[in-house]
């Protein structure tokens, strides 16, 4: 094996020995804490940047390269895989890039709001990372549960009783969609004896009559387990008022959490029930596809009827998952590759929008009540960060201008507006759907309809809370911004707007991603080396 | 052998559903509880019912999958065991947290009318 490949285990190894190692001193070495962490998301951001370039370099006469990394040099079926193709390392990127953003958020207040929180955030960017890398439907359970496990206390992170009352809901549906999980994969594994997802992709098709209904039944569970982390209507009831409730840089750093259940169901979608699958092609995809309709029309709603900024960030998670998942229930690879490009736009705006309007509810009435909950439960170090603040802090001139200025790309984004990338995603998207060969079915029809008043609901409720938060200077007093703080929400949306001048580029590798998501085939020879009945 | 393991994964999922619908939040506890116990059984079953089987080669059995039990679903059911308890044990946490903040036991953090 090529010595490089080992980089692969970074993503998950880095980050959870620091995170444990960290364990092990008291918080108040904090400079030491933040040294630590902020080298690790930078390493991690380099990695992702390598592997993107490994995945997305032409091997040989394909278009990407895939590196197959199995722990322990156990040889796969039978051993764990990790797998990093080009969608993986899109992901871990992606992940990487949100992670630095609102860790350096965090660190102008919000990490010492409660004991901790370095090591839960690397701990989430391990169980991210690992979901987003295995190539074990049991594995990837457990980096579910790593993730989850860091999230439930990143929810609570700051404490105050609204933040317990959303965890009192959060925790238990995602243990009972755990425990879904955990049905649907041991169903599947007792249908075909094989957890290795490129295993499943190979076994699927030859499936016996009788035990192909069992199969269905498995998916169709474990697909129920990741609609909900997904927030899919109506199982996303859970989902606003968790985001509402947490933290700016946590609820940022959430923004990535929904497009897990999204990437897992793309992945599995197309490997196991994709267009080589035989009697159980497409099977669900019409469940995705309306599910997601009603996700958006469901979110749009909420929208419209948020009656704080955070909800509406919330409802706005909401439209996007529905989007996705619209997307890949047409099953049609252009459509896809619009949508992996939104997955991009949406995840990295969302995030910006909720680090933005922490720093606009600042000056409210509203936030301060959740700040000085925070302060009487943690006193000492929240006494610390304000003095510091008076040293340090910068009272940036015009501060409510660059706060406005960031609002209005983040509506531009959300809304799909051109000229910034949310535009060119939601085109390329709506592109395929109507210029597919032959008439355009009237359900297409009724997503290219929901999709352009989703994002005028949007329009309409961000421009309204703009104007009420920003144009009404005598009741709101201008928030002190640090720079640290307004750094990284630039960042964020310099991001999209690269992605809107870099469009071409990026574009084509999504689209390259998404053909190489439909040759399931290729995916199993390079993970398992070629078929025993020869190459199919 | 199949029909009592049936009945009892049964009886445990109906149990943990029903508690779980209810509004006090140790119920809603006890039966994520069961619901993992009818989960773990269910896992282990996914092996097919074996009798007499354990789960490792002994001498003079290698070849001969009869003789041997599916020793994968053991291993998962293990691992679901141990996160399902850390997670229970976390949820306690925060259940008394909840209980200590809003004065009442209720799910959703006030009494309903």
């Amino acid at each position: 094996m090529d010595p490089i490949n080992h980089i692969v285990i970074l993503p998950i190894l880095l980050p959870l020995v620091v995170g444990a190692f960290m364990l092990l001193f008291s918080d108040r070495r904090r400079s030491m804490k933040i040294a630590l962490s902020i080298g690790t998301t930078l390493t991690l951001l380099g990695v992702a940047i390598a592997l993107v370039a490994i995945a997305g370099t032409p091997h040989g006469d394909r278009w990407s390269s895939l590196i197959v990394y199995p722990v322990g040099n156990w040889p796969p079926p039978f051993g764990i895989v990790l797998v990093a193709d080009r969608l993986s390392a899109l992901m871990l990127l992606l992940t990487a890039v949100l992670a630095n953003a609102t860790l350096l958020f965090a660190l102008a207040r919000w990490h010492g709001a409660g004991p901790r929180f370095y090591t839960l955030f690397l701990f989430l960017l391990a169980g991210l990372n690992g979901a987003f890398l295995t190539g074990d439907l049991f594995n990837l359970f457990v980096f579910f549960e790593i993730l989850l496990a860091a999230s439930y206390g990143l929810v609570l992170h700051g404490s105050g009783t609204a933040r317990v009352k959303a965890g009192l809901h959060y925790i238990p549906i995602n243990l009972i969609a755990s425990s879904l999980f955990l049905i649907g994969v041991s169903l599947i594994y007792g249908v075909t004896g094989t957890l290795n997802m490129a295993d499943l992709g190979r076994t699927v098709p030859t499936l016996p009559e009788d035990s192909r209904v069992l199969f269905e039944i498995g998916a169709a569970i474990l697909g129920i387990a990741f609609l909900v982390k997904a927030g899919m209507w109506p199982l996303s009831f859970w989902l606003p008022t968790t985001y509402a409730a947490a933290c700016a840089p946590v609820a940022a750093m959430f923004a990535i959490m929904t497009k897990v259940g999204i990437y897992v169901i793309l992945r599995l979608f197309l490997l196991a029930l994709g267009d080589e699958a035989g009697a159980v092609e497409d099977f669900g995809a019409e469940w995705l596809y309306f599910g997601g309709m009603a996700t958006i029309a469901f979110g749009a709603i909420g929208v419209l009827a948020a009656q704080s900024m955070q909800r509406l960030g919330g409802y706005a998670v909401l439209v996007s998952s529905g989007t996705l998942l619209a997307a890949i229930g047409t099953g049609n690879s252009a459509v896809i590759s619009g949508a992996l490009y939104y997955l991009a736009v949406s995840t990295l705006s969302i995030a910006a929008y909720f680090l933005l309007v922490e720093l606009i509810e600042r000056g409210r009435q509203a936030g301060a009540d959740v700040l000085a909950v925070t302060q009487e439960m943690f006193g000492d170090p929240e006494e610390d960060i304000e003095e510091e603040d008076d040293e340090v802090g910068v009272a940036i001139p015009a501060t409510i201008a660059v706060l406005g200025g960031a609002f209005v790309a983040c509506t531009a984004l959300l809304s799909g507006l051109p000229p910034l990338s949310g535009f060119i995603a939601k085109f390329a998207m709506l592109s395929a759907l109507i210029n597919e060969a032959g008439s355009i079915p009237a359900q297409h029809w009724a997503l290219v309809i929901l999709l352009m008043v989703s994002g005028l609901a949007m329009l309409i409720a961000m421009t309204r809370t703009g104007i009420r938060s920003l144009w009404v200077p005598d009741e709101i007093a201008i928030p002190r911004v640090r720079a640290i703080e307004a750094i990284p929400i630039g960042l964020l949306l310099l991001l999209c707007v690269v992605m809107t001048v870099m469009g071409g580029p990026t574009m084509r590798y999504m689209e390259a991603t998404a053909q190489v998501l439909y040759w399931p085939a290729i995916y199993a020879n390079d993970v398992l080396g070629p078929a025993a009945g020869g190459p199919r | 052998m199949e029909i009592i393991l049936a009945i009892g994964i049964g009886v445990f999922a109906a149990s943990g559903v029903w508690l779980l619908l209810r509004p006090r939040t140790y119920q809603v506890i006890i039966g994520l509880s069961l619901i993992s116990y009818a989960v773990n059984l269910f896992i282990f079953s996914m092996g097919r019912v074996k009798l007499h089987a354990p789960p490792v080669l002994q001498p003079g059995t290698a070849g001969d999958p009869s003789a041997v039990a599916d020793p994968v679903p053991q291993a998962l059911v293990l691992t679901a065991i141990v996160i399902g308890f850390a997670m229970t044990a976390l949820l306690l946490v925060v259940l008394l947290a909840a209980r200590g903040r809003t004065g009442t036991d209720h799910v959703d953090g006030r009494e309903a009318d």
